[in-house]
């Protein structure tokens, strides 16, 4: 290769992560100073989206992971029904 | 008839397209080129000059149809189906089948002609010329995969089109009336007509057709698949079936399905694939909760979803297309050498998980704020989690196994023009929609009183999302891909109705081959008796002494005189 990408550098890379991370806690800050206009009781907890976004996800992986231990096969599962009978 | 009328009898948008593709293959080159380019765009400006109503009128029959039929709702519909035809055609001119873009363009007017059809007739026709139209479009791809994979899908879409068929003619006998109106799932016929309509959503309890089916296509057939059927079947529920309360389960059902499924798929092509599955889960939902914001809602999703999800599957058809290979496993690093691809890849994941200033964001909104609105806090909490689990399966997982994450060495070029420009186009569409939403708003079939960019939606959005994305990086190892599939409802046709059907030929051979044995014993013994007595010296052909006859003919009278007395 004759040159490096920018993303190739590890420095850029923990660059952008520390800037992910204080992005995070920004959003989760603004909720102090701006009025949420809350539709349900449960949105009024503080920084409740953030959490409800990382918990779920979670809970969507660790499901599908569940799922995937009875339901996963080899990707050549169906090679079978591909010729003609 | 007025002017309008008159111009509009030859100008039906859907004809325009469908001569067009009966037109291609005559032409070659720059000539073929410029009528790809130019039969969409022309059917556009048809469109665009229809005045609203029901424009052609004929009775057929004791029914009164109207095959062109114009209002808010249809025109939106029809708009997006155009100019998808149009880009899609664009991205597709390097397409080596000759088959392919017409068949798209059959495809795409048909999907028109259902949109523009006021009688439930002509829905069907349109209906069926779809499935026509997408299985041409998959045959094309060449592949005995896509072979194999549009013989099931031709199988599932006739069954449901028969479905549809006696739905619609048991509504048509019970009311008397062709046309195409809001119903309620309340007799069997309804009922028909809903299942029918569904099947084409990727509904469960049969969504595995579609995942079976899209990826299999060429690298730009795929694109054009992923746009018409499921979203015609999302128009004819807007008018068909709004508020029907199911729906919003059904769709649920789809938008997990759509996520959890997406997460364990490996091929970068079926994760899109799942993820229209999720993505029409959200219209349903929209369309079973039915206020005028949740119709609005689904409307504008639909919109805007066929634009990101034919961007996204532009970008991997791109990847397809320079590499050949289509698996996460094998992909990886493709930023250094495809930039732009990576780019406009990364807008469409952007706009599919509704990030603030795309399109996905003025769009899904209205959906959830609607559902937040008749106080469905289950519902609610459902969608928000769903909001974040998209980000996840694909907003974030299809760039960064593709274009990211380990380097696979693999530095292929970005794509020649037109396939670019087609990429561009819309990735532009999809920030110019979240940034300017008004022109997309005043097409809704609704008025529209929604403002997507206040700061408390801006920030819980935001919030939802990048804790997804941080969950994504947490659980980065959990997610690593392997070179598997996951089992699906479609394992009952592929595996199990096969088995079935072998073990029971073989059991009919078995029962057969016994049956047969015994009959031809039980025969061989009636010949050998047979044969026995008619052989020359027989009990039938012997030749019996006089003496005997003498004897016998003595018993005879014998008996005639021991009856005579006894009587």
């Amino acid at each position: 290769m004759k040159h490096r990408h920018w993303l190739d550098d590890q420095g850029n890379v923990q660059t952008l992560w520390r800037g992910f991370l204080v992005l995070l806690a920004l959003t989760v800050v603004a909720g102090f100073f701006v009025d949420m206009h809350p539709h349900f009781e449960i949105e009024r907890w503080f920084g409740f989206n953030a959490a409800y976004g990382f918990v779920t996800c979670l809970l969507m992986i660790v499901g599908a992971k569940f799922m995937g231990f009875f339901l996963k096969r080899p990707d050549s599962h169906y090679s079978g029904d591909q010729r003609d009978e | 008839m007025n002017s309008a009328a008159a111009a509009s009898l030859i100008l039906h948008p859907a004809l325009i397209l469908i001569a067009g593709a009966l037109l291609l293959p005559l032409l070659r080159g720059t000539a073929r080129n410029v009528a790809v380019l130019s039969a969409p765009t022309l059917a556009l400006v048809a469109l665009w000059l229809l005045p609203e109503g029901r424009l052609w009128q004929l009775q057929w029959l004791d029914y009164s149809l109207a095959p062109l039929a114009v209002d808010k709702l249809s025109r939106l519909f029809a708009t997006i189906f155009v100019l998808m035809a149009i880009v899609g055609g664009l991205f597709a001119l390097r397409q080596q089948s000759r088959l392919e873009i017409p068949a798209a363009f059959l495809y795409a007017g048909s999907a028109i002609g259902v949109t523009l059809a006021g009688d439930l007739i002509t829905v069907f026709l349109f209906w069926e010329f779809m499935a026509v139209g997408s299985t041409l479009v998959l045959w094309s791809a060449g592949t005995p995969g896509a072979w194999a994979a549009s013989r099931r899908y031709v199988a599932i879409h006739l069954a449901g089109g028969v479905i549809l068929f006696a739905g619609i003619t048991g509504q048509i006998l019970a009311t008397g009336d062709a046309g195409f109106h809001a119903m309620r799932a309340d007799s069997i016929a309804t009922w028909l007509i809903l299942i029918g309509f569904l099947i084409n959503t990727g509904a469960p309890p049969i969504s595995a057709w579609l995942p079976d089916a899209y990826p299999e296509a060429s690298w730009s057939g795929t694109v054009f698949l992923s746009a018409f059927t499921t979203k015609t079947a999302v128009y004819v529920l807007l008018r068909g079936f709004p508020g029907t309360e199911i729906l919003v389960w059904i769709g649920t059902f789809m938008i997990f399905y759509g996520i959890v499924y997406a997460l364990l798929e490996n091929d970068m092509r079926r994760i899109l694939a799942y993820s229209i599955v999720n993505q029409v889960g959200f219209m349903v939902v929209g369309i079973g909760i039915g206020t005028e914001m949740a119709l609005n809602g689904a409307a504008a999703h639909a919109f805007a979803h066929i634009i990101y999800k034919a961007l996204l599957l532009m970008s991997a058809g791109a990847v397809l297309a320079a590499t050949g290979r289509r698996k996460c496993s094998e992909l990886g690093g493709l930023f250094h050498s495809m930039p732009l691809t990576t780019i406009c890849g990364t807008i469409g994941a952007l706009a599919i998980s509704s990030f603030p200033l795309t399109s996905g964001f003025v769009s899904k909104s209205m959906v959830t704020q609607a559902a937040a609105d008749g106080h469905m806090q289950a519902v609610w909490l459902l969608l928000a989690a769903a909001s974040a689990g998209v980000f996840l399966h694909a907003g974030i997982k299809f760039p960064w196994f593709v274009f990211f994450q380990k380097d696979s060495g693999l530095r292929p070029p970005d794509p020649p023009p037109s396939m670019r420009w087609a990429m561009i186009l819309f990735a532009f569409l999809c920030i110019a929609l979240g940034v300017w939403p008004d022109p997309l708003y005043a097409l809704l079939p609704y008025a529209v009183d929604y403002a997507p960019y206040t700061a408390a939606h801006v920030i819980t959005q935001l919030q939802l999302l990048l804790f997804s994305g941080l969950a994504f990086f947490v659980m980065l190892d959990y997610l690593r891909r392997t070179p598997t599939i996951t089992l699906d409802v479609d394992w009952l046709w592929r595996i199990a109705g096969p088995v079935a059907a072998r073990s029971f030929r073989d059991a009919l051979r078995i029962t057969r081959a016994g049956l047969n044995e015994q009959l031809l014993s039980g025969r061989q013994a009636m010949a050998d008796s047979i044969a026995r007595h008619r052989r020359p010296d027989g009990l039938l052909l012997r030749s019996w002494p006089t003496g005997g006859m003498a004897l016998w003919v003595m018993v005879m009278l014998l008996a005639y005189l021991a009856l005579y007395y006894l009587r």
